[in-house]
């Protein structure tokens, strides 16, 4: 498309959709998957992933690990990321894939917001997010199945909303908290029992942490908090401020304490 | 089937520059001014919604002056190539020399081949850590390479004669507007109707670009 270096002036229907661009310029991903297929291919997957509301905002919070079958792929990976100033997505499953779909998810929010001079709504994040999950279908049919969660801060509410999906492309809002990923019934038990609506920032941190350990435990995929390796989980906080990073130093106090509560 | 006139190319080329420049002398222009931290970019503009400053990429802005929908097609266009860029290859692989280019062939092949040229000028700014770049591009795809300031519309000339007069290093940015609103008002000879200003900014994290509050001008 760059070959004679003219720029896109044509735009794609509704003009603002970073990924309807990639189609016009042929650049999106297209899966021609025979449709009888011997046995299926094995690829690291991404696992327990959570997110729970507190007062001022949402937390969203993954483990750093990805298997493969029985074995670990990779032992830091990232699976919770900055989507954009007041939201964070977390991806459960199919690692590879995942953090394209990301990636291409980051992309479609900053691409909105420059084309037309105004954010998407939180609501209209998490649909288009679900819109890249519905495109994924036929290779969930495959086995490479890939399952995000999302949270954010609307403004327009002022609160911090979570949002689930399923492999279908299926949105559901959550009022407490949420999870997926190989974990995340594990976690999601644990915050059943911990869980309260008018938790700090520092309880849901705990909350968040918790749950981990907790899925960890149990779910030989997940990984653990490992402070001999250094491996601490993502955590992420989002209130009416914006989206940060749990600072490593608060981090590491909340899973000392947290891994003490646990033996 | 009627025969048509035969035009000479030269005379075709100086009718569709005259009425490109016609068109642009009768918007409001656009100066850019390098200061330590970054660059400033100041436009003439009385509305508040439709803007002629914007951001391309991380380090890159854009601003265009003359007919506001070829601008602000030339704008999409380069924000689209700019994305579709970062995201095939690496975000740090855009930058504003090859947009600057791509505006230059676009506006170039629009000039030659269409029957009405666009009537419009267009600046690419950038910061770096190795310093400020600007791109000014003419209605016919000409590309000029600037240093320190620049300006663009009817009276880009006098603006940024009078910029540049004024113009010392590491300037601050109220140094910076300062100059910029003093500029405006020797070559235009009249108070502004309105600002619209922006600042690619390094410390603004990744993305650098921030439009001013109309209370800091």
């Amino acid at each position: 498309m760059t070959a004679d270096w003219t720029l896109p002036l044509g735009a794609p229907q509704p003009g603002s959709s970073f990924g309807d661009l990639l189609t016009s310029l042929g650049l999106a991903p297209r899966w021609e998957i025979p449709k009888e297929v011997v046995g299926t291919i094995s690829v690291p997957e991404g696992t327990t992933v959570l997110a729970l509301r507190y007062v001022d905002g949402v937390v969203m919070a993954g483990d750093r690990q990805a298997t493969e079958g029985h074995l670990v792929a990779h032992r830091y990976i990232q699976k919770v990321f900055e989507a954009d100033h007041s939201s964070a997505v977390a991806i459960a499953g199919t690692a590879g894939l995942a953090i394209e779909m990301v990636k291409l998810f980051q992309v479609e929010l900053e691409h909105y917001e420059k084309i037309e001079g105004r954010r998407l709504s939180l609501e209209g994040k998490a649909n288009f997010l679900a819109r890249l999950v519905r495109s994924q279908l036929p290779l969930a049919f495959q086995g490479l199945v890939v399952v995000p969660l999302f949270a954010g801060f609307d403004d327009s509410v002022g609160r911090g909303r979570l949002f689930t999906f399923d492999v279908v492309g299926g949105r559901y809002e959550e009022r407490e908290y949420g999870s997926t990923g190989s974990g995340s019934r594990l976690a999601r038990s644990y915050l059943r029992n911990t869980y309260r609506a008018e938790m700090t920032r520092s309880e849901a941190v705990a909350g968040a942490i918790g749950a981990l350990i907790a899925a960890a435990e149990e779910d030989t995929a997940t990984g653990g908090p490992d402070l001999r390796r250094d491996i601490l989980p993502t955590v992420f906080t989002i209130d009416a401020e914006g989206i940060g990073e749990v600072p490593d130093a608060e981090l590491r106090s909340a899973v000392e304490l947290a891994l003490e509560a646990a033996l | 089937m009627s025969v048509p006139f035969y035009v000479a190319p030269e005379q075709l080329v100086r009718d569709k520059a005259e009425f490109a420049k016609k068109g642009i002398a009768r918007g409001r222009s656009i100066v850019a001014i390098e200061y330590d931290a970054g660059v400033l970019l100041l436009a003439e503009n009385p509305s508040r919604a439709l803007h002629k400053i914007s951001e391309v990429y991380d380090r890159i802005a854009f601003a265009g002056v003359g007919k506001y929908n070829e601008f602000e097609t030339l704008r999409k266009a380069g924000i689209r190539q700019a994305d579709v860029m970062g995201y095939l290859y690496s975000r740090s692989d855009v930058n504003a020399m090859g947009l600057a280019t791509a505006f230059s062939q676009t506006l170039g092949q629009i000039f030659s081949h269409e029957q009405k040229p666009f009537e419009v000028e267009i600046l690419i700014c950038e910061v770096t850590e190795g310093g400020s770049r600007m791109f000014k591009i003419s209605y016919d795809g000409t590309l000029f390479d600037q240093r320190d300031v620049a300006g663009i519309g009817g009276k880009s000339e006098a603006l940024e004669e009078a910029a540049r007069s004024g113009y010392s290093e590491n300037m601050s940015l109220e140094a910076a507007l300062a100059l910029g609103v003093e500029a405006f008002l020797a070559a235009e000879g009249r108070p502004s109707e309105g600002w619209e200003a922006a600042v690619l900014e390094h410390g603004n994290g990744r993305r650098t670009f921030r439009r001013l509050d109309p209370s800091e001008i």
